[in-house]
């Protein structure tokens, strides 16, 4: 299957999902008004890569900012991912944010209480 | 409009340290654009990092309430009155050691309770409070057909910290104009 690579902009992060390491990974800032359509893809991707995954396979979500329709979409791709662990792959997210950014940290701990995937918490100076 | 009603507008922008105020239609482009503005002038006037990320959170929000909620859109039909209202107003401000985004917009009226009881409920809680509605809304709720989530002002309340102030002014027999000013400390 084929990876995704795409680039930041302004409203939307940058992803790398990448079938032959298992890593899957979004970075920088995620407030476009349509979520739902930048996502889509993404979570088309998860779950054919679900068919046939690695055996771990990582989350990295590395985001400075998420507008609520974001924070919708992330549960859902939460979702996929938590379907297929133990389905011949473990699945384990990290979760960064960046040091006194509370709001973020507790964002991680709130999806962290609603979906039942090992989740890593990890404070970095910048993101 | 005389002349030195610009000098008067100049005075009231000043007088309320305004950062940028804006009526208009916010378009995508243009929300792009405030956000970008703001992003510059915070990382100029303010030293802390953690207000900074709050008041750009906030403004997304904000912004994004604006642009997904243009209920005078569906009134446009070539009706000059109609084109020229579709608008909403946008005030960012500095006023003291705090900010204010304010913002107002028309909703429909029969939409109008609905929001009242909404932002009640969200003034009634605490900050853990909220962020248990936030998590029920996020795990329970759906996705509307503008792809909006529900969360919006639930996260405006819970990131600046503060009451919601609001009002609606009725309009005409099917609008009301929407008033919210947020203030973040």
């Amino acid at each position: 299957m084929e990876n995704i690579r795409l680039n930041g902009t302004p409203k939307t992060p940058s992803v790398s999902f990448n079938f032959e390491n298992g890593i899957i990974e979004l970075r920088g800032r995620s407030i476009p008004e349509n979520s739902v359509e930048f996502y889509t893809p993404l979570n088309d991707w998860i779950e054919l890569y679900g068919k046939s995954p690695q055996p771990v396979t990582t989350f990295d979500v590395k985001l400075e900012y998420f507008n609520t329709s974001s924070s919708k979409c992330l549960l859902d791709i939460f979702k996929l991912l938590k379907d297929i662990h133990g389905n011949g792959t473990d699945v384990r997210i990290n979760w960064y944010f960046e040091k006194d950014d509370e709001d973020m940290e507790e964002a991680g701990e709130d999806y962290q209480a609603i979906i039942p995937l090992p989740f890593k918490m990890i404070e970095v100076e910048e993101i | 409009m005389s002349t030195n009603s610009i000098y008067e507008l100049y005075q009231t922008m000043e007088r309320n340290h305004a950062m940028i105020s804006f009526k208009g239609v916010v378009t995508a482009d243009i929300l792009g654009s405030v956000l970008k503005i703001i992003e510059l002038k915070l990382e100029h006037i303010e030293k802390s990092a953690k207000t900074r990320k709050k008041v750009y959170s906030v403004l997304v929000e904000c912004l994004q309430n604006l642009y997904h909620h243009n209920e005078f859109e569906m009134k446009a039909t070539g009706d000059m009155d109609s084109i020229t209202n579709n608008t909403s107003v946008l005030c960012i401000s500095n006023p003291d050691d705090y900010y204010e985004i304010k913002t107002g917009n028309f909703v429909n009226i029969k939409k109008a309770d609905e929001l009242k009881k909404k932002i009640e409920d969200i003034n009634k809680l605490d900050k853990n409070g909220l962020r248990d509605m936030y998590k029920m809304v996020l795990n329970e709720g759906q996705f509307s057909n503008k792809g909006t989530a529900g969360l919006g002002l639930i996260d405006i309340a819970k990131k600046s910290g503060n009451k919601l102030e609001f009002s609606f002014i009725p309009y005409d027999e099917n609008f009301s104009f929407f008033c919210l000013n947020v203030k973040i400390n």
